[in-house]
């Protein structure tokens, strides 16, 4: 099977071979070999879990620099509406955007404009009742590859329109364009991105034909500069940039994306593994009453995204706040822009164990007797996430029974009861020559 | 060389908060197996409806899947009252539930109806006092 560009990567020197990772990721992507975690590349959605829970920082979410700003002639910063959230000093959008000009942009974007856009054709297509009831958000590109991978009946479930991301990163380049008289590839989109996923989008083009995002910038990255200009901003420095409106810089928090759409009922759920298990309840048919899903991998929403570094519910509460006074306005998109995803998503069987059912369930078998014999106390000591991932990798031909440290323990005792046996053999043997002489 | 695999489930009385396990279960293993999405939803939905009908209404019982690569068999043997009327049973909306359960979220008469309409063919065998057994088979088409 193909695989793709991942933005989470594994840094070797610091990984130490412990179980964190393997245990928490939520598509069993990691395993410990030779001391070192290893990330199974069709597996791994980049949801970053493991960036956040690892001890050592030996995960990371790779994206683009500052640098790359000089291979254009105009940069705009297209911005999450969850780095607002990210500041102890301000609560003041216009300060946030301003200092953006300082790190080297020469205009901003507000994605939260490109999220009210999203949320009113949302509200359109539900209202029409073309939707698949319940309708999932396609907003959070780790939930698109969860679906992807696991959840092939959901395909049908997402609403197909692009990331608000996306089609910020078209509306910022038409702008940009009129504003400057540049050509489309002497402007510079960045992408000022919460999470690894987005940069795997971008990579990756999914579900657009080629992402118009140039760049994709960790917010982590630009934080400690970012908050140098922010706050020795002058008063007279403070340009009046926000245009975006109040439902759209709510999407940075779980809950203002549901919100927005109008649905009678909404649900909206954070957290990889609680993704999971929603998931399992839609395709058993228990949410069928269901309007609309919000489904965001990260705990608190975008807040809380791998690649932030203010303490989501920190920053949940700012926004919030942000997000008292501030008005519902909004600035139209240019009709030319299409919503529309260029490419559905394709259903990537990589759990199946063979491509003939009967071999399938033939190694199923040998599995179950596997793990039968296995203690399932799910240590990972082997390096696979649990015992029965073990007895998969063992007859997919990645591991050997001895990986377990139990099973392992059982086979030295009878090496050494043979032994013993042996030698004792051999005593006789000696005795019965000595007793010849 | 294996032509069929055996899958034996225990559902347990009034356990609301084990419903479902079984159906996830059956679910990953179909997915290992390689069976098509459709098939794989068909099965989730009849077997998750069963298994609520066997805690709900049937003091629990086991529930048999038998997996060939042309067909599954879903076979729901429970421990129950019995059906009185098979055909008002299979009538969506019509519910025995009573009022706890119907709090609970359950009982809205639509069991039995959505496993006929997830499965390709369906047996009922009833005995008032005995029990209900519940036989699905779930065509794989190609």
């Amino acid at each position: 099977m193909e695989t793709y560009w991942h933005s989470v990567t594994l840094n070797k020197d610091l990984c130490k071979g412990c179980t964190h990772c393997l245990k928490l990721c939520p598509t069993q992507a990691i395993r410990v070999q030779g001391g070192k975690a290893k990330i199974l590349k069709e597996r791994c959605i980049d949801c970053g879990e493991c960036i956040r829970v690892c001890p050592y920082h030996a995960k990371k979410g790779v994206a683009d620099s500052l640098d790359m700003l000089k291979n254009f002639k105009h940069n705009v910063a297209l911005v999450a509406p969850a780095f607002y959230g990210q500041f102890s000093r301000t609560e003041d959008i216009n300060v946030i955007l301003s200092a953006l000009l300082d790190l080297g942009f020469d205009d901003v974007f507000e994605v939260a404009r490109g999220a009210q856009v999203i949320s009113q054709k949302t509200k359109e297509l539900l209202k029409s009742g073309e939707l698949m009831k319940p309708a999932i958000s396609s907003a959070c590109p780790a939930v698109l590859r969860l679906i992807a991978i696991k959840f092939p009946n959901l395909i049908p479930n997402v609403v197909p329109l692009k990331s608000p991301m996306e089609i910020s990163a078209e509306q910022a380049r038409c702008e940009a364009i009129e504003k400057t008289g540049f050509k489309p590839c002497e402007i510079g989109i960045f992408f000022i991105s919460p999470c690894a996923a987005k940069a795997t989008f971008v990579k990756g083009n999914y579900t657009v034909k080629k992402s118009e995002v140039d760049g994709v910038i960790p917010i982590k990255d630009i934080c400690i500069e970012m908050s140098r200009s922010v706050n020795k901003m002058a008063e007279e420095d403070i340009k009046n940039l926000r245009v975006s409106g109040r439902s759209g810089v709510l999407w940075a928090t779980s809950g203002g994306e549901a919100e927005a759409t109008d649905a009678q009922k909404h649900i909206a759920v954070d957290e990889i593994h609680n993704i999971i298990k929603l998931f399992e309840d839609i395709e058993d048919g228990k949410m069928d009453d269901i309007d609309y899903v919000e489904a965001l991998a990260c705990p608190g929403g975008c807040v809380g995204g791998p690649l932030t570094t203010e303490n989501s519910f920190s920053a949940r509460s700012k926004i919030q706040r942000m997000c008292k006074n501030l008005e519902d306005n909004s600035q139209p998109f240019s009709d030319e822009i299409n919503m529309y995803w260029d490419e559905a998503i394709v259903y990537r069987p990589i759990m199946n164990l063979d491509s003939d059912i009967n071999i399938a369930m033939q190694k199923m078998n040998e599995i179950e007797e596997l793990y039968n014999e296995f203690p399932k106390l799910d240590c990972g000591s082997c390096g696979s996430p649990s015992c029965l991932a073990l007895a998969e990798d063992i007859v997919r031909g990645y591991a050997k029974e001895t990986d377990c440290i139990f099973k392992l323990r059982e086979k030295v005792s009878a090496l050494a009861r043979d032994m013993l046996e042996l030698e004792s053999q051999n005593t006789l043997f000696v005795n019965k020559k000595t007793e010849d002489k | 060389m294996a032509d069929v695999m055996k899958l034996q489930f225990e559902v347990n009385d009034g356990d609301f908060t084990r419903a479902g396990e079984t159906s996830s279960k059956v679910k990953k293993t179909l997915t290992q197996l390689g069976f098509s999405p459709i098939v794989i939803r068909k099965v989730a939905i009849a077997m998750y409806e069963g298994e609520i009908n066997m805690v709900i209404h049937a003091n629990g019982g086991t529930i048999d899947v038998e997996i060939y690569s042309e067909k599954i068999l879903i076979v729901m043997q429970d421990k129950g009252p019995g059906i009185a009327d098979i055909e008002k049973a299979m009538q969506a909306g019509f519910s025995t539930a009573d009022s706890k359960v119907r709090e609970l979220g359950f009982g809205a008469g639509m069991g039995l109806p959505n496993m006929k309409k997830y499965s390709d063919e369906m047996e009922i065998t009833t005995e008032i006092g005995k029990g209900t057994c519940v036989k699905l088979t779930i065509n794989v088409k190609e």
